[in-house]
């Protein structure tokens, strides 16, 4: 039987705020356990929350980066249970009236086509502490540090369809999060949690199948991985004849498995109820209208920009407007080199390729864009080839100067002095009789295919630095 | 009181235990039949509560009509580790420690 997947994502960001969103303990990421844990955030007796203004802002960004509705009055709500690292026995959350309402959002596949995930809502709350299981004679260890940092939940409507969908939608909301500057995006800190709703039906139906819900998967490799197990899992399981069970289950990267989370059947009655220290949260249009004047230009906007202002095909435009200090960087390049296609090739292809090869971000690039552009000038003006280029860029990555100087340093300039090319041409034929034999005898079609030999040979005596078009025409004049 | 038959809901004991267990709130085997009594006759009085008509009455967050005051994205908090950590049970390497829990 053939089955068709069906996932919705929820997704835990945390937002770039200096304070927590109720009290006013810093959110700065790696410190000493329990240094950011205020009096409200250990629940101590008689603490109050106070909402932060900055949390509500970037709440707000978010809705109207991705064109949702946003609710004007929104309200918290107590999600009741308990754990160790969440001291009051409630996590503020937000349950009826959500900050950000429905809205949609656009991803882009690699084969460049498109698809609306639909976004059911997103709405604030507060982080719970961590807990660690390590050797504490038995007990474990509680670090408040987080507990209070503010998150942004984001929930989609159950509209995608597979692993590569599921990772689509992720990159190009971490490209908006921090495109809007609301979030740092880092996966690794945790900054970006994916729940997994997932559940198979076959095809051509339109109920939804028993759903598994894959908890707290932070990286994107290890959310399509954890989709793919999960789907191969399911789909045994259905082909055998089975029911698949409702639960929550954790993926374990080391083994490339899902397994159950071992918890109580009663662990999902939250009994949410209104939270009786915060007030309805009212939002008017002035503080609506000065955000939406405060966003910058957004990952689908740069990217229709680049292919009608720089002429880029939408699928490169689409890579170099992923990121914003890629766009930047890409922009920087192209507007000192001259010419975007050139400089958009480059950085796609050399500089993204040689970033993913040392695993680093575009943020650490050893390569400062104006030196990528005096490369590119310098392929543009003549001075060198496309091939010698990439010899410099890969002296300039290892950290050997700017373009001009590795080219004189290494006395890389290209040949264009017709008299010592003309020498060159004349030994590579003086050098090689049979060749210009054969040459001289074959028909034109052929000789295309003949003369590659004395260009190579020409451009080994030159160590690469013939100036090709010119090797080529003394060729063909020599030749005869 | 009107004279139709109540629709209030009434709770049993295997609620109560259920309850319970979500409060973390030990009830002797020998109340839970008492809890349970006193807990439908609470919700007795909800249901007339309920049979109040509010068509069109916005709900009441607030007698006032307040809205919720917001807070300068600042940090205000030093640590303050020592003095929370001097009342706990147990502490180790800075953390809290509690019997434990495993997932």
């Amino acid at each position: 039987m053939h089955f068709e997947t069906v996932i919705g994502l929820e997704v835990h960001l945390q937002l770039a705020t200096q304070s927590k969103i109720f009290s006013g303990s810093a959110t700065a990421f790696g410190a000493e356990p329990n240094t950011q844990a205020s009096a409200v955030d250990l629940a101590m007796p008689g603490m109050l929350p106070v909402l932060n203004e900055q949390a509500v802002r970037f709440a707000v960004m978010f809705g109207l980066g991705i064109g949702a509705e946003i609710g004007r009055r929104s309200v918290f709500d107590r999600k009741n249970y308990f754990y160790p690292d969440l001291p009051k026995g409630y996590q503020i959350s937000q349950f009826s009236d959500p900050v950000v309402g429905r809205g949609t959002f656009e991803i882009q596949l690699e084969d460049g086509s498109t698809r609306e995930i639909g976004i059911t809502r997103a709405h604030l709350e507060e982080d719970a502490g961590k807990s660690l299981h390590e050797d504490f004679h038995g007990c474990s260890g509680i670090d408040l540090n987080r507990a209070g940092t503010p998150l942004l939940e984001i929930v989609t409507d159950p509209d995608i369809r597979s692993a590569e969908e599921a990772v689509a939608y992720l990159k190009a909301l971490h490209s908006l999060v921090t495109y809007l500057g609301i979030s740092d995006g880092n996966m690794a800190e945790g900054s970006m949690r994916c729940d997994i709703n997932i559940s198979l039906r076959p095809v051509g139906s339109d109920t939804l199948g028993t759903r598994a819900e894959i908890k707290n998967v932070n990286s994107f490799r290890f959310v399509e991985k954890a989709i793919q197990h999960e789907i191969e899992r399911q789909s045994d399981i259905l082909e055998d004849g089975g029911k698949v069970v409702q639960e929550t289950r954790l993926y374990d990267a080391d083994r490339n498995e899902t397994r159950p989370m071992r918890s109580k059947e009663v662990a999902n009655d939250y009994r949410y109820f209104p939270e009786p220290d915060l007030l309805p949260v009212e939002l008017d249009d002035a503080f609506i209208e000065e955000l939406r004047e405060l966003l910058p230009e957004l990952p689908r906007e740069k990217r229709a920009r680049f292919v009608s202002d720089y002429g880029l095909g939408d699928y490169d435009a689409g890579v170099l407007a992923a990121s914003r200090p890629l766009a930047d960087y890409f922009e920087a390049v192209a507007s000192e080199a001259g010419d975007a296609k050139i400089a958009a090739n480059w950085v796609q292809v050399e500089l993204l390729g040689r970033l993913n090869r040392d695993e680093k971000d575009i943020t650490d690039c050893p390569v400062p864009a104006p030196h990528l552009a005096q490369l590119i000038q310098r392929i543009l003006d003549n001075s060198i080839s496309g091939k010698i280029a990439k010899q410099v860029f890969e002296s300039m990555w290892n950290g050997e100067g700017d373009a001009d100087s590795v080219i004189a340093a290494k006395g890389l300039k290209q040949v264009s002095d017709s008299g010592e090319l003309e020498a060159m041409v004349a030994s590579v034929i003086d050098g090689n009789p049979e060749q210009v034999e054969q040459y001289r005898a074959a028909d034109e079609g052929k000789r295309k295919k003949l003369v590659g030999f004395f260009v190579g040979q020409v451009m080994k005596v030159s160590k690469g630095q013939a100036n090709p078009q010119m090797v080529n025409q003394l060729l063909a004049d020599k030749l005869g | 009181m009107s004279d139709k038959p109540s629709t209030a809901p009434s709770v049993d004991r295997e609620e109560i235990e259920k309850i319970a267990e979500l409060a973390r709130i030990r009830i002797a085997a020998d109340q839970t039949a008492e809890v349970a009594s006193r807990i439908t006759r609470i919700l007795a009085m909800v249901d007339t509560l309920q049979a109040a008509d509010t068509a069109g009455i916005e709900p009441m967050a607030n007698p006032l009509d307040a809205t919720q005051a917001l807070r300068p994205d600042v940090v205000t908090e030093g640590n303050r580790r020592e003095d929370f950590q001097a009342i706990a049970p147990a502490v180790e390497n800075g953390l809290y420690l509690v019997p434990k829990v495993i997932e």
